[in-house]
């Protein structure tokens, strides 16, 4: 047994099952939303590079899993849609989607993974996955709303893993998994190394890759598996949010957060048609206001001119020296080498190509209004 | 040349009145991967404890305070094209600035070597 030595904080920290294997690893552990994690192993930069050539792990078991069980598809559906703007009727089985908890003015409570199983026998049962610091809030928000019938099931037993990177794929094919053909964003069951796991193809890392559910009990096992590949490198929180951000993807409580709307933060894709036709979900007045008139306010990304980075809160200026938005996420982009940023700027300021000028300790750096993603998305689209 | 330590993990090496100062290979392994260096101008005063240089890691940015009061005589322009050094060569040609010194007594207050590893042991 390791001794679980803690620092001095108010609550204890949690642990995943795979603690002791990170601490073998030399890897680095900060708190982070309440759980002991690695930051990095041997280095952010090097990290990243590796994910982005050949396949990175990434414990990601702090995060929530939870099953929602109802009778059948469209009543499970119907019971999620009340409090998500994506429409989950239409999630088709062995299929994945993004989307949100909304409040009722429209703010983003926390975004999620929702997976329908390939499986006619589990009609009826979706899974979830939420943000780790968001999760008990989530679960019990989750809870107060549903109708008799359907119910919430914690899946605190579980594990959660992240192979990443264009290796990923050739990794599980040569640990006996059948997923080579598996489109992005498929769900559905596999062995991996003999053991029993529920994969999607999907991750935030912009590469392709999946996401490995497995119980606590397995979960050693499985990381010694994946590690032992040579293609595969443990991955820390550092590299996973400089590869997330040149993915041009929101980290919740920083892009995104109970003042922004999904349209606001570029995430209109997440709502579909149906959905935004009929609404019936929180906020849906704002959000079908903004579709129709335009946000005020666009989820931008920012490329600073030099070398410095511009971090969150910085301000934003537009050239003639109007405050016109804040940055959400920024630092160094390995892959892009050079800064990279997010943040919102007035709607009139969002057209890529726009210059801006950055306050960064005071002084003005040049920055100008870019596409997101920074790096190109790698996802695996079938052949 | 005589080297002192600061508890901010800087390092001063001194020879006649001039500091060279650089951030210590604790400092380096706890940064991470360096990006981005700021440097002060030539000729800037600086006051003990004041920002002498900013330091960016690819999470984080962290000042880098002046261990010692003077006027700064030189900067590491290589840091501009390679922060790295910093992390490769933190106590050699990773250094940041010199300072020629308005006060050699505040050296007085700065740890030697062996203090320094002995501090570092404790954390």
């Amino acid at each position: 047994m390791v001794d679980h030595a803690q620092a001095a904080t108010e609550t204890p920290l949690r642990y995943t099952p795979l603690y002791d294997r990170h601490v073998a690893l030399g890897a680095r552990m900060v708190p982070f939303a309440g759980y002991s994690m690695p930051v990095q192993y041997e280095g952010i930069i090097a990290e990243h590079a590796h994910t982005r050539a050949a396949a990175g792990l990434f414990d990601v078991s702090h995060m929530g899993q939870a099953f929602l069980i109802g009778p059948d598809h469209d009543t499970t559906a119907a019971a999620l849609e009340r409090l998500v703007p994506a429409d989950i009727r239409a999630l088709g089985r062995g299929r994945q989607r993004y989307t949100q908890f909304l409040n009722p003015q429209g703010g983003i409570l926390d975004d999620l993974m929702v997976s329908r199983s390939p499986d006619a026998a589990d009609d009826g049962t979706l899974m979830l996955i939420v943000n780790a610091a968001c999760k008990d809030d989530d679960f019990a928000h989750l809870e107060a709303s549903l109708p008799a019938g359907v119910r919430l099931q914690r899946a605190d037993d579980r594990a959660l893993l992240a192979l990443q990177g264009p290796k990923a794929v050739d990794v599980l094919v040569r640990l006996g998994a059948d997923v080579a053909d598996w489109p992005f964003m498929t769900a559905s069951q596999a062995t991996i190394a003999g053991i029993d796991c529920s994969v999607t193809r999907s991750g935030y890392t912009g590469e392709d890759g999946f996401e490995i559910s497995v119980r606590n009990t397995n979960a050693v096992a499985l990381w010694d598996a994946l590690v032992a590949d040579d293609d595969v490198k443990p991955i820390g929180l550092g590299a996973r949010d400089s590869l997330r951000l040149e993915g041009g993807l929101c980290l919740y409580g920083h892009d995104i957060d109970q003042a922004t709307t999904p349209v606001e933060a570029n995430l209109l894709w997440s709502i579909q048609k149906r959905r935004r036709e009929e609404g019936g979900f929180p906020g849906d007045h704002v959000i079908r206001e903004q579709i129709a008139n335009g946000a005020p306010r666009l989820r931008v990304g920012i490329r600073p001119e030099g070398r410095a980075p511009a971090r969150e809160g910085t301000e934003i200026l537009s050239r003639d020296g109007q405050p016109i938005g804040t940055v959400t996420s920024g630092g160094f982009g390995p892959t892009v080498n050079g800064p990279v940023a997010m943040g919102y700027v007035a709607a009139a300021h969002a057209a890529a190509g726009t210059p801006v000028t950055l306050m960064v300790r005071g002084k003005p750096l040049a920055a100008e209004v870019v596409a997101l993603p920074f790096v190109p998305a790698r996802f695996y689209r079938g052949r | 040349m005589a080297k002192f330590f600061t508890k901010d993990h800087e390092w001063l090496s001194v020879d006649g009145n001039v500091a060279t100062v650089g951030i210590t290979d604790y400092a380096q392994q706890q940064l991470g991967d360096v990006v981005f260096v700021e440097l002060p101008e030539v000729g800037k005063a600086v006051t003990k404890g004041g920002e002498a240089a900013v330091v960016e890691s690819v999470k984080a940015a962290s000042e880098v305070y002046a261990p010692v009061s003077g006027t700064v005589t030189d900067v590491n322009a290589a840091l501009a094209e390679n922060p790295a050094t910093v992390n490769e060569a933190p106590e050699t040609e990773g250094w940041f600035v010199r300072i020629e010194l308005s006060d050699e007594g505040e050296l007085a207050e700065l740890m030697d070597e062996a203090a320094y590893r002995a501090y570092v042991d404790t954390l």
